[in-house]
């Protein structure tokens, strides 16, 4: 069970490691990449707390093996706001208190971005069916849905910031906490 | 949960993985999008020695149009169907499979070849009457109908060491159509399903008609005594019930926790009327 | 419709909607949850779990485990020297409760699928899960028993050795019952069962201990790190002070993670033993298997009553399969609900009569609502009922009955005393928002069409707020604690402000509403005010979240905290306004004597009277900082009215939830947001037992609904938006007027569906149906009744 090499990009950074080829790509991230703000909520592919975008598609990263990464852009969460400035879906969530416990949160933003990059102007009922693969046992689902309502009336709410821009968005989170000291 | 090791290779073409397969033997798997066998090797319900990953194979992807069929590469994932409405039945199916994320991976050769008899396209693949080429590690390939493809529970005509090339689909340019699906929740499986396609002569009447179902036996299986009570016949809505009555027949639900075979056969018989309707555009 | 506008013309931060200080971390992903932390060295446990649900093991062989490179060690119960066995904290005065042992590792018998035999211990997550898999168990399978009616019999015994599967017998009745019902014009009975659910967090479970020089860390996401600082220094036999539990971030709990779990006690106890850090991260699987269960009762209710719908006496009796063993709170959640089967009703007698049961099934505990869910269910469904066999409105039996407005505080029939309500007024409100003639004409409408539509109502008050030890405590109602909460308030030199607070929150938003209560007393901003929580060895004693306690106990103590900080303020300030401290008032962010707005002090000036104090009064402390321990007088009692419309597809039994409407009254809001974010949370909790989600065993024990593929917890697309609004009416029982509002939606909803299912079925012949109102059981209904 030898290891093979991958090569991929994360959050614009790219990544050359060897891994085992059943590591599953969310632990890639999580364990090897240290990037734990994507979460892992089930075994069935069920809850999509793993979510990422792979090449600019929103992708369960627990039925993903590392190997099958090879050579793709992977965004996750932490590559989501562009610098300091949060991305107009995780704003939205912000604003319309779109999260409580905050473990689904980062696979539901990932997945409503690629959502409103395939439909940028969803009905109610497009968002709902749009998040039909991301279990939330905290909000009802209520205040997310009108947090993707109001992202989409932001003009890039389906776009993530181009690779590179952003690094890896290390150092970005305690910036926009300190940011919203002053909301 | 977390598969259990194995070996992994990518080959760059086509020949190059059907042979890795044939070397790896009975537990050398083919990957696609691994939205059938990723879940089951996590679960250790599949512990395969080998995989063979096709991500790197050239030419097996993408929809296009030929002689009255719609051929497809069976690396084309259900995304890419679904985004295409001039496939009908087809596009309007794959939006219903599990959830976009799954879309985003799972691909139609994968589906197929895997013979989930709770999948969705096989039952279209049923329908529209659909065939498929396989190629075996010898070099040789083979076209197979539908109604030869599905043989059992998650057992398919691609035997070890072999893969589905194309994917081949009359567009059945003028007929209705319709999928039903019934679930308890949008992502689930589908606890039935119908694919009905109607053909109208001139007169109203129905010229052709298929139907085929999802999770009603160990494989997708196709409804002739609705499809023999309609054919010819009038194309109303008092037909249709009448031979949707019919759709139980030939059937063998498997009873599970959501459903008794019962049931299934109740929801065949509701959801056979429901499509046929849609389809014929009544 | 949004919840009430609060004018904030005074310019306080109470009552404001302000959006979350917790979100930035989250949505960003930069926050730590218990796996995302990974100290160097860290081993990893996997368990080896029963796949019987009742067996002797007969021999465990861990060698080829062993022998495998990254393995560290195999542990079996034989290897476990606990000072103690798990925990039950539940000894009512009386009452004889037969309760097994429960020990982290099975000792030579298992009792429910899932039961731990043996846990591995090694260098990484994946291969401790390859050499769990090759130890070897046998087992010689014994007799089963699932179902609780047959359990009560005895023939099989969950426990063999134990004498009977009855845990206990408990009781609580006022009134005279047996007058009431002598005195009715009817009588119905229903038999109600309120199914197993699963909590459903989307963070299973996780565990991280590591022992440094003879000091214990934990990290668990858990509800409840005092209590389990508690009891790990009792299993483990050492001294409190040196055992420290974090609750970091934690993803969700609604109960479930208000448990001393058996693999907290063993990554503890590995870790001192190792001499490493030992980590464990539950599977989903694994979650649905051994993370407690909730519900799981079957009732049989009687209600009495005159023609014109007067209740004159209501009796449940519940059989409560408790399954197979007692964890923390088993046998004592029933009970909860009889605190509140008179509803929000002038029920003259009431009774509730209770047997805890043990089945091979995985233990039932605290799951969102605990108790009262399935009592308002009980109630609510009841008086349906009631009102269809007397050909009344059931808003109108509601009505008749209702505890009226001045009648507060109010002693039920039982005893206890509701502290404040105004049932009338939230129906009226909610009848603001639902025109039910313009329904009812609807539904006509639409039967014509073949759509069954379906309206119910659930008015409920629930109790609340847990705390006050002298009625939850040993001697009264049996818990083996007290039910205080503590607060620190610590303002900093720069005038920045630390509060520390004993509850621990998952998701509640305890950051943002502690900080606006404190703001506002100390005349600051609520970004400046940093609220800690979830950590042992920071800030005063305090006894967790559950039970809505959190605003209503923990924020009380808060409050009286900054009310202590204040008292100071005043005395520095008023020694250097040369002011009589009573005179001293906080007026647009400066602390003035009153009348002479001129001369005053920030908080940030106070603090540095108070810091650097060379001009202070002689008999007073330096410093700027309280702590309060608050033991409140009496419950909470929030209550609502909830609706609900569904639509049933007779042709499948398919029910789809169209509307939903609830006015909920939590006292005056501290942050509107955040109430409804709990309502609506709550709503779907509901919702999703009545309609969805349900934990199945089949006859031999096995768990049929293993994952969430089976275990159906609603998704976005299942669900409407739903319509929330809010009455006042205060609580005397803390100077807040605040009553908890996190189960309020749960303990609502399912009692409305259910009633919208029956309304809606009713004209096919269904008189009654048990949730969950799958498309399969709605069918079978409907095919019933037209035989």
């Amino acid at each position: 069970m030898s290891e093979v090499p991958v090569r991929l990009s994360v959050n614009g950074r790219t990544h050359e490691v060897d891994v085992e080829p059943r590591l599953l790509l969310v632990h890639l991230l999580r364990d090897r990449l240290g990037l734990t703000g994507t979460h892992v909520g089930c075994d069935t592919t069920s809850c999509g707390a793993c979510t990422v975008h792979l090449d600019g598609e929103s992708v369960k990263s627990c039925t993903v093996l590392a190997v099958q990464a090879d050579g793709c852009e992977v965004t996750t969460i932490e590559g989501l706001a562009d610098g300091d400035a949060l991305h107009p879906v995780q704003e939205a969530f912000w604003e319309d208190h779109g999260l409580q416990c905050g473990f689904c949160t980062p696979g539901m933003i990932m997945r409503a971005v690629d959502l409103l990059a395939h439909d940028p102007d969803p009905t109610e009922e497009e968002i709902r069916r749009g998040l039909e693969g991301n279990l939330c046992r905290c909000t009802g689902y209520h205040n997310i849905v009108r947090a993707v309502k109001d992202a989409a009336r932001h003009p890039h709410a389906g776009r993530i910031p181009a690779p590179g821009v952003s690094a890896d968005g290390a150092g970005a989170g305690r910036e926009l906490a300190q940011e919203g000291l002053g909301a | 949960m977390i598969p259990a090791h194995f070996d992994y290779v990518a080959p760059a073409s086509l020949d190059e993985a059907l042979r890795a397969l044939a070397d790896g033997g009975e537990d050398a798997k083919p990957l696609a999008g691994g939205h059938s066998l990723l879940p089951l090797m996590k679960m250790r319900l599949a512990v395969p020695t080998l995989l063979v990953d096709l991500r790197r194979l050239e030419g097996l992807r993408g929809i296009e149009r030929e002689n009255g069929d719609w051929r497809i590469g069976p690396l084309t994932r259900h995304a890419d169907l679904q985004r295409r409405a001039d496939l009908g039945v087809v596009a309007q199916t794959a939006a219903l499979i599990a959830d976009q994320q799954v879309r985003n991976r799972g691909t139609i050769g994968g589906s197929l070849a895997h013979g989930d008899p709770a999948s969705d396209l096989p039952a279209v693949l049923a329908a529209t009457e659909g065939r498929v080429t396989i190629r075996d590690a010898g070099g040789g390939s083979r076209t197979v109908a539908a109604a030869d493809l599905f043989q059992d529970y998650l057992t398919t005509a691609v035997g070890p060491g072999e893969l589905i090339t194309e994917v081949r689909i009359p567009a059945l340019d003028g007929w209705g159509h319709a999928y039903e699906k019934f679930t308890r929740r949008a992502e689930d499986w589908a606890m039935v399903g119908v694919c009905a396609l109607v053909k109208r002569a001139p007169d109203g009447s129905c010229e052709d008609v298929r139907v085929a179902f999802t999770n009603m036996a160990s494989t997708p299986i196709r409804a002739t005594a609705v499809e023999q009570a309609l054919r010819g016949g009038p194309l109303d809505d008092a037909a249709i019930a009448a031979a949707a009555e019919h759709a139980d027949e030939g059937t063998d639900p498997p009873a599970d926790l959501n459903a008794s075979a019962d049931y299934k056969r109740h929801l065949a018989r509701v959801l056979t009327r429901r499509a046929l309707q849609r389809a014929a555009g009544s | 419709m949004t919840a009430i506008e609060t004018p904030q013309a005074d310019g306080r931060h109470v009552g404001r909607p302000l959006k979350r200080k917790e979100d930035p971390r989250l949505i960003t992903g930069r926050a730590t949850y218990v796996d995302d932390l990974n100290p160097v060295g860290t081993l990893w446990m996997a368990f080896v779990r029963s796949p019987e649900a009742h067996a002797t093991i007969t021999s465990i062989d861990a060698s080829a485990a062993l022998a495998r490179e990254d393995v560290v060690a195999v542990y079996t119960a034989e290897d476990l020297d606990l000072a103690a066995p798990l925990p039950m904290a539940w000894a009512p005065p009386g009452i004889d409760l037969n309760v097994p042992e429960h020990w982290p590792l099975a000792r030579g018998r298992v009792a429910h699928v899932g039961d731990p035999v043996a846990v591995v211990i090694g260098e990484d997550r994946y291969s401790v899960v390859d050499a769990a898999e090759d130890v070897i168990v046998e087992y010689e399978p014994l007799p089963v028993v699932t179902d609780p009616e047959e359990a009560l019999r005895d023939e099989v015994l969950v426990h063999p050795d134990l004498p009977s599967n009855t845990v206990h017998e408990w009781s609580l009745g006022g009134g005279d019952l047996e007058a009431g019902f002598a005195e009715a014009d009817v009588v119905i009975e229903r038999r109600i069962v309120n199914h197993r659910t699963a909590g459903g967090a989307i963070e299973p479970r996780a565990v991280l201990a590591e022992e440094r020089a003879g000091h214990l860390t934990v990290w668990s996401s858990t509800q409840i790190p005092h209590f389990l600082r508690l009891f790990l220094s009792i299993m483990l036999d050492l001294s409190e002070e040196r055992v420290r539990v974090i609750a970091p971030e934690v993803g969700g709990g609604f109960g479930s993670k208000l448990q001393i779990y058996g693999e907290e006690i063993l990554a503890a106890w590995a870790a001192r033993k190792l001499g490493r850090p030992v980590k464990w991260c539950e599977t989903r699987s694994e979650a649905m298997m051994v993370t407690h269960h909730g519900r799981d009762q079957i009732a049989t209710v009687r209600v009495g009553a005159k023609r014109d719908g007067t209740v004159t006496a209501f009796h449940a009796r519940i059989l409560a399969d408790l399954g197979a063993y007692m964890m923390l709170l088993t046998p004592m959640v029933p009970s909860l609900g009889a605190f509140v089967m008179s509803g929000c009703y002038r029920f003259p007698a009431v009774q509730t009569d209770i047997v805890g049961v043990m089945t091979h099934k995985f233990a039932t505990d605290a799951i969102r609502g605990a108790g009262r869910p399935e009592a308002t269910h009980m109630i609510e469904v009841a008086l349906d009922q009631l009102a269809v066999e007397l050909g009344l409105d059931p808003l109108e039996v509601r009505r008749r009955n209702f505890i009226p407005a001045d009648a507060f505080p109010y002693e039920t029939a039982i005893g206890i005393t509701y502290d404040s309500g105004n049932y009338q007024g939230t129906l009226d409100k909610l009848l603001e928002h639902v025109d039910v003639e313009a329904f009812r004409a609807e539904q006509e409408r639409l039967r014509a069409e073949g759509v069954h539509r379906g309206i119910g109502f659930c008015t409920y008050t629930e109790i609340c707020g847990l705390a006050p030890s002298r009625a939850v405590g040993p001697s009264a109602f049996g818990l083996q604690g007290g039910g205080w909460e503590s607060a620190l308030v610590r303002v900093h030199l720069t005038g920045a402000v630390t509060v520390y607070t004993g509850t621990s929150p998952h998701g509640q938003g305890h950051e943002t509403g502690f900080a606006q209560i404190v703001a506002d007393r100390l005349g600051t901003d609520p970004q400046l005010v940093e609220v800690i929580h979830g950590d042992t060895s920071q800030g005063p004693n305090g006894l967790d979240t559950y039970g809505s306690r959190s605003l209503a106990v923990g924020g009380e103590a808060i409050a009286r905290a900054a009310d202590k900080v204040v008292a100071r303020i005043r005395r520095f300030v008023a020694h250097k306004l040369e002011a009589a401290p009573e005179d001293i008032e906080l007026r647009d962010g400066r602390w003035i004597v009153r009348g002479s707005p001129d001369k005053g002090f920030t908080l940030p000036e106070v603090a540095g009277l108070a810091y650097i104090p060379e001009d202070i009064p002689q008999d007073m402390e330096p410093g700027l900082e309280e702590v309060a321990f608050y033991d409140p007088g009496n419950f909470v009692f929030p209550f609502g009215a909830h609706a609900a419309i569904v639509d049933v597809d007779p042709e499948t039994g398919k029910v789809t939830l169209v509307r939903y409407v609830a006015v909920d009254d939590c006292g005056p809001a501290i942050n509107p947001l955040l109430i409804d974010g709990q309502v609506h949370g709550g709503i779907v909790h509901g919702v999703g037992q009545a309609l969805y989600e349900q934990v199945v065993y089949d006859e031999s024990g096995q768990l049929v609904t293993g994952t969430f593929v089976d275990y159906a917890l609603p998704t976005a697309a299942e669900l409407p938006s739903f319509e929330t609004d809010r009455t006042e009416t205060p609580s005397p029982v803390n100077s807040l007027g605040v009553k908890g509002v996190g189960e309020a939606g749960t303990i609502a909803a399912s009692a409305a569906v259910a009633n919208a299912v029956m309304d809606a079925l009713r004209p096919l012949g269904v008189t009654y149906l048990d949730m969950p109102y799958t498309p399969m059981r709605v069918w079978n209904a409907i095919q019933e009744a037209a035989r």
